[in-house]
């Protein structure tokens, strides 16, 4: 049952005998450094679900760690952040938000508890649902925005489109880069090279990870999503290491090109500025967050509405929380597994921390797809 | 088993392992003897009757859109019930009972038009509805329309889903995850290219079939309704305590629901569906039940997808052809990712 041709050569990113090949390479590469384990680094929960879904680890040779660091903009939401879309909620604002979002814990609730106490969330796919909800209304509706630039974008492009005046977005948006150099700077962690995401390197385009590349003496990959895409930049990224070229590569070509997609970014910037800010887990990331800029106050719900939020940050972390390994999780330190409440008291059904709450949380995946068990008979 | 909570929540009518734990710790539990027959959760009960078993079934239907591509809320009624007779064994249906609760304000002519379409559904089953309800309920009171069918069969032979042993052959009838999809398209009016239409069908002739093909040699059955495919695997794997490996290759999957499912990071597995079934058959026999099913206008997708191993009771392990890992249930609805 293969999709339909057009004439064209159908693309075969799922070719089980390519993929040996390529794990093959790896296995050479990985052998001819000498050192193991060599962890690599990618920042995207698309990626990870790509890993886990095809059960790729159990292909890649014993001494490659492939390691998932930021990259997950629902989990690195701050819990002051949930706070102000649950007090809006519970102000009687609308809330339109994506589906993530409306499980991820705040300091005391959640957007699903403002729902389940009568407060009205709307899950929503895209931005322009969010602006068509509001079009149908004369209330007020917030956008609850989280998401990496990808995301970030379409924000921008509704807010240049002129919304209707009942209409604003609570920015939880996040950039990716900067967390990058967060984690290049942790001495505990030994990332060789990293993946950056074909996504969002369809905007912003790879030469942005040059200077990055070079000040950290870490090459970086862009890759796009398939089993063979993800291989094919883990080669690439090992050669590179081998070769100690410190520069960005882009192993996703069909998509993404060295400058990106300018226009994307112009209407990025025109409506967003960076700011430091709290990542969950993570801690202040300078220059880590999308904010609205000034000119945009008319459509800020931080600017345009009184967000009480003390009401719900009384309540002390509970000894759960306290054990939950999320931000070391996040920034590569250690896996899923090594935290005492994974599968335990940690499932998708009642989730302790941000990871296991969203898709693209490592912990949600893992758990998902078992984590790494030893099922024998993998390619 | 997961903790209940103090409330009901929607994960506990997703069809996972929440639902079960529902089930289990309220009614299971708390019917004892009286609810005899109930602990085996099966698609329906079992009444030994003579020399063979009075099989007896019941559903309530809430569907968002009532009506949907390729169905709605009354055929969906009609086709949920036939099948869960014909899952364990029973296709031929001696008669159903439906009860509708209606709110008030519902049109008239949508309740003609779901009528129609149950009447339709019930020729293609070869049914008929012989006693029923109505009630009506205060606007706002409940949403739209409630339908619920009960139906009763005959049969020689019951069918469980916790027949699998190590050894068996599984066979899915078609291609996965339609109804869901086209269900969720249409709920969330999602602009998709493509046709998503869901499968929703009676499947008492299609198993009649293969029963005729397979006779003993057919070991377990399960429609794979809310939860999906992975759902059924899990329980027929847990129930029949032996491990399943599903190639994930093997599987049919339409191009349009693969598209839909890629683009919303929903796994086709997961998704519910309403036309199709999963069969475990002894080795031996799964060549001549692939043949009958196939030859079925219900059944010409029909596919070998896996097989039942010693190993890991209770799991089922996908092999995509790149590596292998665990196949997962789905947990409480399904929420489309965001990026």
């Amino acid at each position: 049952m293969s999709a339909a041709s057009s004439g064209v050569a159908e693309l075969k990113f799922r070719d089980p005998g390519r993929a040996r090949e390529l794990t093959t390479a790896l296995a050479r590469l990985v052998q001819g450094l000498h050192r193991a384990p060599v962890t690599l680094m990618h920042v995207c929960g698309t990626h990870e679900q790509a890993i886990a879904r095809f059960g790729l680890r159990s292909s890649l040779p014993p001494g490659l760690r492939v390691i998932m660091g930021p990259g997950c903009p629902v989990c690195v939401t701050d819990l002051g952040e949930v706070d102000e879309g649950v007090a809006l909620a519970l102000q009687g604002v609308r809330i339109a938000t994506y589906g993530d979002m409306v499980k991820l814990p705040g300091s005391s609730k959640s957007l699903a508890d403002a729902q389940a106490e009568g407060a009205r969330v709307e899950v929503v796919y895209s931005a322009t649902q969010a602006v068509e909800l509001a079009r149908a209304s004369e209330e007020p509706v917030v956008f609850f925005a989280s998401g990496f630039e990808t995301t970030a974008v379409t924000t921008a492009a509704i807010l240049l489109a002129k919304p209707p005046a009942n209409f604003s977005v609570l920015s939880a948006h996040k950039y990716v880069p900067p967390a990058m150099e967060a984690v290049a700077c942790l001495p505990e962690t030994r990332v060789e090279g990293f993946l950056a995401a074909g996504h969002a390197a369809v905007i912003t385009g790879y030469g942005l990870f040059e200077d990055f590349a070079r000040r950290h003496h870490t090459p970086v990959v862009v890759a796009g999503f398939e089993p063979l895409d993800i291989l094919a930049a883990l080669v690439k990224l090992l050669e590179m290491i081998r070769d100690r070229d410190y520069g960005a590569a882009n192993a996703y070509p069909r998509c993404v090109t060295r400058e990106g997609n300018r226009h994307a970014q112009a209407s990025l910037w025109r409506v967003f500025e960076s700011a430091d800010g709290p990542w969950r887990g993570i801690g202040v990331i300078p220059n880590g967050n999308l904010q609205l800029r000034k000119e945009w106050a008319a459509l800020d719900a931080r600017r345009r509405f009184r967000i009480d939020v003390s009401g719900l940050q009384q309540k002390a972390r509970s000894e759960l929380s306290r054990r939950c390994l999320c931000g070391k999780i996040m920034v590569g330190l250690v896996e899923p597994t090594d935290c005492p409440l994974f599968g335990r008291e940690c499932v998708p059904e009642s989730p302790v921390g941000a990871c296991m709450v969203s898709s693209e949380g490592t912990c949600k995946i893992w758990y998902q797809y078992g984590g790494r068990p030893d099922l024998g008979g993998g390619t | 088993m997961s903790k209940l909570g103090e409330t009901v929540a929607q994960k506990h009518g997703a069809g996972g392992s929440a639902m079960r734990t529902l089930i289990e710790k309220v009614f299971v539990a708390g019917l004892g003897p009286a609810g005899a027959g109930l602990a085996a959760m099966d698609d329906g009960a079992a009444i030994p009757v003579g020399d063979g078993f009075l099989v007896l079934t019941t559903d309530s239907y809430v569907i968002k859109p009532l009506f949907f591509p390729g169905g709605d809320i009354g055929r969906l009624a009609i086709c949920g019930t036939i099948n869960d007779l014909a899952m364990m064994g029973a296709t031929e249906p001696l008669g159903l009972t439906c009860a509708v609760i209606i709110e008030a304000g519902f049109a008239i002519a949508d309740l003609e038009r779901i009528r129609d379409s149950m009447r339709a559904a019930c020729v293609e089953a070869g049914a008929t509805i012989v006693t029923g309800d109505t009630k009506v309920m205060g606007k706002g009171e409940l949403d739209g329309i409630v339908v619920n069918t009960a139906g009763v069969a005959f049969a020689k032979r019951v069918v469980p889903d916790s027949g699998l042993r190590t050894g068996d052959r599984i066979i899915v009838t078609g291609s996965v995850g339609d109804h869901g999809f086209a269900v969720m398209a249409a709920r969330h009016k999602l602009q998709l290219q493509g046709e998503l239409v869901s499968d929703v069908a009676p499947l008492n002739g299609l198993v009649r079939a293969a029963q005729a093909a397979g006779g003993e040699f057919i070991s377990a059955m399960k429609d794979p309704t809310r939860g999906g495919l992975s759902s059924a695997l899990h329980e027929m794997a847990a129930k029949g305590k032996v491990g399943i490996v599903l190639d994930e290759a093997c599987v049919p999957v339409r191009p349009e629901v693969r598209a839909a499912s890629e683009l919303l990071g929903i796994d086709p597995l997961h998704v519910a569906n309403e036309g199709k079934a999963v069969i475990g058959v002894r080795a031996d026999a799964t060549d001549r039940v692939l043949q009958v099913l196939r030859a079925h206008p219900l059944g010409r997708d029909a596919a070998i997808i896996g097989g039942c191993v010693a190993e890991r009771p209770g799991s089922v392990i996908l092999d995509t052809g790149f590596g292998r890992r665990l196949l997962a249930e789905p947990e409480g609805e399904l929420l489309p990712r965001i990026c």
